[in-house]
């Protein structure tokens, strides 16, 4: 079933603004301590689930009255020459919790991320929940109390939802999806063939934690370290970034399959080589440790709140600047240049003098002994 | 073939099973410590040494004098490069190699 | 990092390879063509292109990769026996990452996993005996490879089991032994090796001598390499100095991890719980005799190949394979006739794409440099 709050101070009046002085409503509770089959029903416990859960997280004043669609109007309707930028995209993580965020967390700023890398302003979230026969509820709040912490911090709302029980073993405890609206302003141009030659690369701070704390944190191979993910929003540090460099070329945020599979598309859309420095990237001694002990290579790495962009050679500097300034860019560095040749192809200049070529990787990396 | 990573063993998990921690780089992990504990010593004259370690085993300890000895000669390399113009077709006496001749 | 970052010094790297350079001018054979050197191990393999250390060394040098991936010479036959085990009811199938994407002649354990077979990654066999432990309603087998460096951990786990009375553990024993195909590849006529960088880590568990004959029968010299990019380098000098005086040495370049006398404790175990078979296949070099070892008879039960059903084929390589004669550095990956067209990572045909330390795998990924132009000055 799909509920959606109305969103009372951005709907148009006629879309059901409360009545001033209108009680809000009183919320259910489940007391049951597991989630059941029944919860996914469409009968009351369905309707308490949500209630407890994820009303009462994200509409704690209890004002907005259901519906099967969010209403929504822009502050000021769009200029002439902005668009919408829409995007969806589903989290599954195990563990749910890891050391720097959770599965709520990285459904918010993933989203975000997504929207702030084209450019776009965030404003509005959906949330879809696929939870797995007993799951506990305490489980499902603490998620749903993180996305509201995360959404509350990028300034956007979660405006709609929809939960699904499934039977046990037919999810692994939680997939979440969430789909994000935001506004694209005028006069920015990101693309991901717009890579010219002479350009610089940057990176806004270390690379592959987020992959390796999940690793760890999934305990499979048996490692502990203090490594912990890098899931932060970066609407603000892309903002600060497009006000400081309006000349930025592309960005992309670097998740699943890190850096070298999104300079690996860039190379190919712009028909560019790319060739970074090893020296020059950042990647902290632990996540080398890591990646030595279980034979991985770091720029393949996972990352949620780090990001690539591509800037003019004459703004680099600039752009480096506008990074550090924000908190989520303190450890950015200009880590390499495009180039004419290979096109199409991402070479790393080795610390150790030589150069090899970064490619993609066909699946996902697996630990080896040799 | 054989990945193996230089790693410090700081703790011992499981006396009975020579069991220890090693750290490579702030990263833990458990391993079994047989081949190094060697002749009339016990695990935990093992604590401090370096070893390498290969699928979960510490299979050589490390020996800090042999590798101080390569760096230096490739160091000594490097300022004789630099400090003359003709190193000498003579190689210096490969320290960090046992010489182990046929 | 510790024993890794100095080993990894540029600065230390370009006065080795003057003196590379200098030991190339004064050998002759370098006038007519370029030296060849094997590195046997993939790891060795891996270090060259993971620093991009061909594109340092002068054109008079070539390293030619040898067959030292455990997971590239696994024979079809045997991957399909361990789908199989896999494919048995009750089974939990442990195995190291490296193996889950060798193709056998139906699947990979990949690809049995995704039809539902219970295969686990580990890191170490203690963690496929841990596994045991915790289930102990289910059968778990351990599948074994890897050359003399990790046959000690698995031997020492056998033992451990037994210790501990642990039933429901077993090993598919595909372990190999590194000398005799050495030997194999001396002994074919289209090679012409100068010399070779010994593997330091399978030295560390067999010591030095077991290579004398390579100097005093065969006359190359070889050298017992480290993984460090620095080690790699200082053993090609050392044997383009043997080289150029004239001499066929076993050397050690590794002396911090490499005793002479190897690990006692290691051959100790591997002796108690192994035995040498008569001969062993491997993918794209054929049956080589005694190279590989099977579970003695006293540790019987903790032999999965005894305790189950497998079916045992042999399976003829593909017939398009050049996988042997890269293998023995007579072609290099991209003179195969179906390197990048038939057989690439994404559909491997061949024992050298398999694993990301097999030759063709880590040309095609880390690519042929050498036919890319440099372009302008470092950034």
């Amino acid at each position: 079933m799909n509920v959606a709050a109305r969103v009372p101070e951005a709907g148009p009046p006629e879309a059901g603004r409360p009545e001033a002085g209108r009680p809000a409503r009183r919320r259910a509770r489940v007391n049951v301590p597991t989630v059941t089959l029944a919860h996914g029903g469409g009968g009351k416990a369905m309707r308490d689930l949500i209630d407890d859960v994820f009303l009462g997280a994200f509409d704690e004043h209890g004002l907005a009255p259901l519906e099967d669609q969010a209403r929504l109007s822009l502050e000021g309707g769009l200029a002439p020459g902005e668009r919408l930028a829409l995007t969806t995209d589903s989290y599954v993580v195990d563990p749910l919790f890891f050391p720097g965020g959770d599965i709520g967390r990285l459904a918010v700023y993933g989203t975000v991320n997504d929207l702030a890398v084209g450019g776009a302003t965030p404003l509005y979230l959906t949330c879809s929940a696929i939870i797995e026969e007993g799951l506990a509820v305490d489980t499902l709040r603490r998620v749903a109390r993180s996305m509201a912490e995360a959404a509350t911090l990028c300034g956007v709302r979660i405006v709609t939802g929809d939960t699904k029980v499934v039977p046990r073993g037919a999810c692994d405890k939680l997939y979440l999806n969430t789909a994000g609206v935001g506004v694209l302003r005028t006069g920015i141009s990101l693309g991901v063939d717009a890579a010219r030659p002479g350009d610089r690369v940057l990176v806004n701070g270390v690379l592959g934690d987020h992959g390796a704390a999940i690793l760890n944190a999934r305990g499979d191979m048996a490692l502990s370290s203090p490594i912990e993910s890098d899931c932060a929003p970066l609407h603000g540090l892309i903002a600060g970034l497009l006000a400081a460099v309006p000349t930025v070329r592309f960005m992309r945020d670097l998740t699943r399959g890190g850096l070298a599979t999104v300079l690996n598309e860039a190379a190919e859309a712009s028909a560019v080589g790319i060739e970074i420095d090893e020296a020059a990237t950042p990647i902290r001694e632990e996540v080398n440790g890591f990646c030595d002990i279980l034979g991985f290579d770091p720029l393949y790495l996972a990352n949620e709140g780090r990001i690539a962009c591509v800037v003019p050679e004459e703004d680099a500097e600039v752009a480096l600047a506008a990074l550090r300034a924000h908190e989520h860019g303190a450890g950015a560095a200009i880590i390499g240049r495009i180039t004419e040749r290979p096109a199409g192809r991402v070479v790393m200049r080795t610390r150790f003098g030589g150069r090899r070529i970064v490619d993609m990787l066909v699946g996902d990396q697996l630990p080896r002994i040799c | 073939m054989c990945l193996g990573v230089p790693g410090r063993i700081v703790a011992i998990s499981d006396r009975e099973n020579a069991l220890g921690v090693v750290e490579i780089a702030g990263v833990r992990r458990e391993v079994n410590l047989i081949c190094v504990i060697g002749d009339g010593r016990s695990a935990d004259d093992c604590i401090g040494e370096w070893v390498l370690v290969h699928v979960g085993f510490a299979m050589s300890r490390l020996d800090e004098a042999e590798a101080a000895a390569t760096l230096r000669l490739l160091a000594e390399l490097g300022e004789i490069e630099t400090g003359s113009t003709e190193a000498g077709s003579a190689p210096p006496s490969a320290a960090g190699a046992a010489g182990s001749g046929p | 990092m510790k024993y890794v970052d100095e080993f990894r010094d540029p600065d230390k790297a370009r006065a080795l390879l003057r003196e590379i350079e200098k030991s190339v001018a004064r050998i002759d054979t370098c006038r007519h063509r370029p030296l060849a050197l094997m590195e046997v191990c993939g790891g060795h393999t891996h270090t060259i292109f993971k620093f991009g250390i061909e594109t340092m060394l002068p054109d008079a040098i070539e390293l030619v990769h040898g067959p030292g991936c455990p997971v590239c010479v696994l024979p079809i036959g045997r991957v399909d026996d361990c789908v199989a085990l896999a494919e048995t009811p009750g089974v939990i199938l442990a195995t190291f990452g490296d193996a889950m994407r060798v193709p056998g002649s139906k699947k990979s354990l990949m690809q049995a996993r995704a039809d539902g077979a219970d295969v686990r990654m580990v890191y170490s066999p203690l963690d496929a005996l841990r596994l045991a432990r915790d289930n102990p309603d289910r059968e778990v087998v351990f599948f074994g490879l890897g050359f003399e460096t990790t046959m000690p951990s698995t031997a020492l786990t056998v033992l451990q089991a037994e210790r501990e009375g642990i039933g429901n553990f077993s090993l598919y024993c595909n372990h190999i032994t590194i000398i005799p195909t050495i030997k194999a590849i001396l002994d074919s006529p289209d090679v012409e090796l100068d010399g070779f960088i010994g593997p330091g880590h399978v030295s560390m568990v067999i010591g030095a001598r077991p290579y004398r004959f390579i100097a005093e029968r065969y006359r190359r010299p070889l050298v017992i390499a480290g993984f460090e990019p620095l080690d790699v380098l200082q053993s090609v000098w050392m044997v383009l100095k043997q080289i150029e005086q004239g001499r066929c040495e076993i050397e050690n370049q590794y002396g911090r991890i490499v005793p002479d006398d190897g690990n006692r404790a290691a051959l100790e175990a591997v002796e108690r719980v192994f035995e040498l078979r008569e001969q062993f296949e491997w993918r794209g070099l054929g049956s080589i005799d005694r190279s590989g070892v099977r579970v003695r008879s006293a540790y019987a039960r903790y032999d999965a190949e005894r305790r189950f059903a497998v079916p045992s084929l042999r399976i003829a390589d593909p017939e398009a394979c050049q996988c042997g004669e890269v293998l023995r550095g007579a072609i290099k990956p991209r003179h195969c006739k179906v390197f990048g067209t038939a057989c690439t990572p994404e559909t491997p045909l061949g024992a050298l794409m398999v694993s990301s330390e097999g030759a063709c795998a880590a040309y095609y990924r880390y690519g042929d440099l050498d036919r890319i132009p440099a372009e302008g000055a470092p950034a």
